[in-house]
């Protein structure tokens, strides 16, 4: 099963050649190359498999060299699903998904960017010649997406903000049909880069809490993290980073190259080492998936028991996340989310009466998180409630 | 009252602000080079620019502190208030890492009002008693009036900090008074202070702080029959007449704008306050209160200390007496004299029904009720409803829900158009009422049933404690759907209503098992969601409800089993609670000495009279927001922390509208 993900790498290798030329600041979706189309993970989809936590391993996790031959392996092998070759058809009728694949293979881009930017495509290629009906087309389209993939917190919630602006503007409705259409491209044009800043944003206001000669675990890639960890170097901190290894995608390597490549000093910790090293440790960075109405927030695995840890030993957790992955969800314990699957790569045959846990995700509940960094602010965790309630209701 | 929040549809509403719209600074200027910004400084993206200018509010809220030295009675609440907003706050927003996101998160609680001032005022000041009155009578006016735009704008964090120190000179002055202690510098500035003041109050003000102090007389003498008091007299006049010097030459402006503009008197805005709960431990008072009543009521002989407060009367020779009346009783209309006497037996109980009731009746009360001759309707009508509402309280103390269904109803009638025949205003306020009824509670309870039942998966073991009405349903539903899953219900003497709810699930053929709240902690370990229902839900999230749910509550959360609490959003309540001692019902201390069908537990027999014998029959308690991990409500499912968000939202806007 596996190895899907992998191949899905040499699809991006593939299209990150094609692609390059292109920046993500045009919204015409990438042409479909050959491969994806033909072999793409996403559309042929397997329920049981998050679409959305491999896309991430595809994005950010440390390719090892077995990995890949595994992967070019699996390609060289025929491997025609059938519904893929269908999708995949020129003069088949505009998929959203289709569009949002596409868009969402592209490894700086953020997934509720991807989702906007599909339901932009939605308003270009439609024929309504209303408000209302164009209304209803794209609510189809943002159902249709949530429902085919149902693990990505951001995608659920960057159509639900999407959807929202539709129907909150009012503005809207004053003007005539067309320009009102073009708006709405243009705001979802704008999203990428308002996306893009809030990052910025954040590594800003987080700059204040990490201090000089102090020691941050951050767990997981995350590009917001990452992109604070990578102001505080530029502003001339002394810090010191300790990265746990994130099994099974190893995204906290990729992390940790990253930073060495900064001259930030980083150790190397694996997932089960990290209540040996919180002592050392002055702060948790985290990034997170969703943030959800009770404050707390749903991260790759092993977030939550890293918080765990941190609150006994009275360690501060700040989770960066921008606020477009706020979600009206609610969770009240582990088991009370749509389970996210991931394939595991145990390096040893695993016997088929041997039950492995795969889910590729955690809730993390809000006592357990000191602080916030969005780009509304810092936040306590009983904030971001107050915002929900402000955007939705 | 609604003007001051802005229309929901404005163009680009401040609420996409989350995701779609960059601060405008960062745009402009593009991305500033990251290693030129002096990390220290906070870059203005940081601190939202208020939504108004939020500092107006604490800067109106200051003379509250000053209403010490006129009143002293009021003075201890109203200074315990003015450090009470800044708790509050505090207590919204634990104290940040860094001073820079402390000054903006005091600066967002404030601000977040969304120019509801007179709410958060009215939301700030409700742990005091008198103080609420205070905030919330100022002239509202005032809020808006071009003179608050002229005033300053200091940070916010030192405003709040002003605020406390205003207030902690307050007590410090009046503890002067009292024991003629004290540095004499002090007593000096303040002695200045009001010196200063009084010569700047021009003629205009003079003539308003008669006006107000002439009103705020009439509406004590019309208010004593509520036993507001004393208390109600000394409030709203300091408030306005004394004023930190600075002050002087706006208010000025906003005393000829206040008259220049016809707002309604005093007296009648007085009444959407919540009027101070009369303390039942007052000999004078409660006489006052006795002579007026219109049920008989002998009050029990030996209350326990702790809730000498509250009234508690004995239940047996009620209703008979009451039945009696039936034809002198020409002021109280049949349908609510029937809700009374309803409320009273114990037919109705739980809050939707109460509530309910209470409507129907005055739906009836209404269609029947003609103008006396040279009577206004509006005035007539709410003088009436009045008089019915402290019937109805003689029946049975009003539930939150039914105090909030009031308040809305008397808004209607006080904002029907003077346009409108009396037939027509009739007619509206018929259909108002049939709204409310359909919107806030019978709409809303299927909008819970439908949140709530997300949350109860196959193979389930739900546990709910006596009876509520949403709870039921959402059993009930959940088993249509065709949810796989268990219900324990819990109950308690004396009551026992858990038995209703039994009888009803088990007709539906769901699987139950019923126990009783001492078998609690043994069955709690199988459970995985604890469902209860509401009577209230505080501001600072305290779900007031049936006692027993705080205990239920307690043993599952020490269980780690999630406890969800479901609630319509009508009976959410600007009030501070935090215990159930100062506000609570005492029930019959009867039926707790007897036990119903057992003739040999009669220990306590003819022993009701004995001196050293304290029955106490609590019927609410209050439980802390750390127990309840999600508060389901036709908003949707929120947080505890979320309910002044809730009630600051959507209480002025849709419930009062």
């Amino acid at each position: 099963m596996w190895w899907r993900s992998a191949s899905f790498i040499l699809d991006r290798q593939q299209n990150d050649a094609a692609l390059r030329p292109d920046t993500s600041s045009t919204i015409t979706p990438p042409p479909p190359t050959e491969s994806s189309s033909a072999m793409g993970l996403p559309t042929d989809h397997n329920p049981n498999i998050s679409a959305y936590y491999q896309t991430r391993a595809a994005h950010h996790a440390v390719v090892t060299s077995d990995w890949l031959a595994q992967a070019q392996a699996a390609a060289v092998v025929a491997h025609d699903p059938p519904q893929s070759t269908s999708t995949a058809d020129p003069d088949k009728p505009f998929s959203v998904i289709d569009v949002f694949n596409n868009w969402r293979r592209q490894p700086d881009l953020a997934e509720a960017v991807a989702a906007i930017r599909a339901l932009a495509a939605v308003i270009r290629s439609s024929q309504a010649s209303t408000m209302m009906q164009l209304e209803i087309e794209l609510k189809k389209a943002s159902d249709s997406l949530k429902a085919w993939d149902t693990t990505s917190i951001s995608l659920t919630a960057g159509c639900d903000l999407f959807m929202r602006y539709v129907t909150r503007t009012s503005a809207l409705e004053y003007e005539d049909f067309n320009s009102a259409k073009s708006r709405l491209i243009e705001r979802a044009e704008k999203f990428g880069e308002i996306s893009y800043k809030s990052r910025k944003i954040i590594a800003m206001l987080s700059q204040e809490f990490i201090f000089d000669g102090c020691t941050i675990l951050v767990h997981g890639f995350s590009r917001v993290v990452f992109e604070v960890l990578k102001l505080a170097a530029q502003n001339k901190k002394l810090f010191r980073v300790f990265c746990t290894e994130g099994r099974p995608d190893r995204t906290g390597l990729r992390l940790s190259n990253e930073l060495a490549k900064l001259d930030v000093p980083v150790k190397l910790v694996i997932d089960s080492a990290v209540a040996y090293t919180m002592d050392e440790v002055d702060m948790v960075f985290v990034g997170a998936d969703g943030v959800v109405e009770s404050g707390g927030i749903i991260n790759m695995m092993g977030t939550y028991q890293i918080a765990l840890v941190a609150n006994s030993m009275n360690k501060p957790v700040y989770v960066a996340a921008e606020s477009y992955k706020f979600a009206r969800l609610y969770p009240l314990d582990q088991k009370d989310l749509a389970p996210a699957l991931r394939p595991i790569d145990f390096g040893v045959p695993i016997p088929s009466k041997v039950e492995v846990e795969r889910s590729a995700r955690d809730y993390t509940p809000p006592q357990y998180l000191t602080l916030l960094f969005t780009d509304l602010g810092v936040l306590t965790p009983s904030v971001v409630s107050d915002e929900l309630i402000q955007l939705y209701l | 009252m609604d003007t001051r929040r802005a229309p929901r549809a404005v163009i680009d509403p401040k609420v996409r602000k989350v995701g779609f719209f960059a601060p405008p600074e960062l745009s402009q200027s593009g991305l500033p080079d990251p290693i030129s910004l002096p990390s220290s400084s906070l870059s203005p993206v940081m601190i939202p620019p208020p939504r108004h200018s939020s500092e107006n509010l604490l800067h109106h809220a200051r003379p509250l502190a000053p209403t010490v030295p006129g009143a002293s009675s009021v003075s201890i609440e109203g200074s315990v208030v003015a450090g009470g907003s800044y708790g509050s706050s505090s207590e919204l927003f634990p104290a940040p890492m860094s001073p820079a996101s402390s000054s903006y998160s005091s600066s967002r609680f404030v601000g977040g009002g969304d120019g509801d001032y007179c709410l958060n005022g009215a939301a700030v000041a409700s742990p005091g008693r008198g103080g609420g009155k205070a905030a919330t009578s100022f002239p509202r006016g005032g809020f808006e009036s071009p003179a608050v735009k002229a005033s300053s704008v200091p940070a916010s964090g030192l405003t709040t900090v002003s605020v406390v120190n205003d207030s902690s000179l307050g007590i410090r002055g009046r503890e002067k008074a009292d024991n003629g202690g004290g540095s004499a510098l002090e007593a000096k500035d303040q002695a200045t202070n009001s010196k200063q003041k009084k010569d700047k109050t021009t003629k205009a003000e003079r003539r308003a702080l008669q006006e107000a102090q002439r009103a705020a007389k009439a509406a004590a003498k019309a208010e004593g029959n509520k036993a507001s008091g004393t208390v109600t007299s000394g409030t709203a006049k300091p408030a306005k007449a004394i004023k930190p010097p600075h002050k002087v030459d706006n208010s000025s402006v906003a005393v000829s704008e206040k008259k220049g503009c016809d707002r309604p008197p005093e007296k009648d805005r007085k009444k959407d306050v919540p009027q101070p709960r009369m303390q039942y431990d007052d000999e004078s008072r409660v006489e006052k209160a006795k002579r007026r009543a219109v049920v008989k009521q002998t009050e029990a002989r030996n209350r326990v200390e702790l809730f000498r407060h509250l009234p508690q009367y004995e239940h047996g020779s009620l209703l008979p007496d009451l039945e009696a009346k039936f034809f002198q009783l020409d002021t109280v209309h049949p349908a609510v004299y029937k809700a009374g006497l309803q409320y009273l037996s114990g037919n109705i109980s739980g809050s939707n029904a109460r509530c309910i009731a209470m409507l129907q009746a005055f739906q009836d009360a209404i269609r029947d009720y003609r103008v006396p001759p040279e009577k206004t309707f509006v005035r007539d009508l709410t003088a009436k409803i009045s008089s019915y509402v402290s019937f109805l309280i003689e029946c049975r103390p009003l539930c939150i829900s039914m105090g909030n269904a009031i308040k809305f109803l008397k808004t209607r009638i006080a904002k029907l158009p003077l346009t409108l025949s009396e037939s027509e205003s009739k007619a509206s306020l018929h259909s108002d009422i049939e709204r409310f009824i359909n919107e806030k509670i019978i709409l809303a309870d299927k909008v819970i049933v439908k949140h709530a039942v997300t949350k109860i998966r196959d193979g389930d073991v739900l546990l709910t404690y006596g009876l509520s009405s949403a709870v039921e349903m959402i059993l009930l539903h959940a088993h249509k759907l065709g949810k796989q899953f268990r219900v324990i219900i819990v109950d308690s003497r004396p009551q026992l209503r858990g038995k209703i709810l039994l009888r009803r699930l088990v007709e539906k053929g769901l699987s139950c098992t019923y126990t009783q709240i001492n078998a609690l902690s043994y069955i709690m370990h199988e459970v995985t969601r604890v469902f209860l229902g509401a009577s209230s839900v505080l501001s600072n999230g305290t779900v007031y409800s049936g006692v027993g749910t705080a205990c239920v509550a307690m043993i599952a959360h020490s269980f780690r089993v999630p406890v969800l609490v479901c609630c319509e959003a009508y009976k959410f309540s600007e009030r501070v609670q935090l215990d159930s001692i100062c506000s609570n019902e005492l029930g019959d201390p009867e039926v707790i000495s007897k036990v119903l069908g057992r003739e040999d537990v009669n220990y306590l027999d003819g022993w009701a009279n004995t001196e050293n014998l304290q029955l106490l029959n609590l019927i609410y308690d209050a439980t802390p927001s750390d127990y309840i991990s999600m508060i389901v409500t036709d908003y949707g499912m929120v947080p505890p922390t979320s309910v002044p968000v809730i009630v600051r939202e959507y209480r002025r806007e849709q419930l009062w509208i």
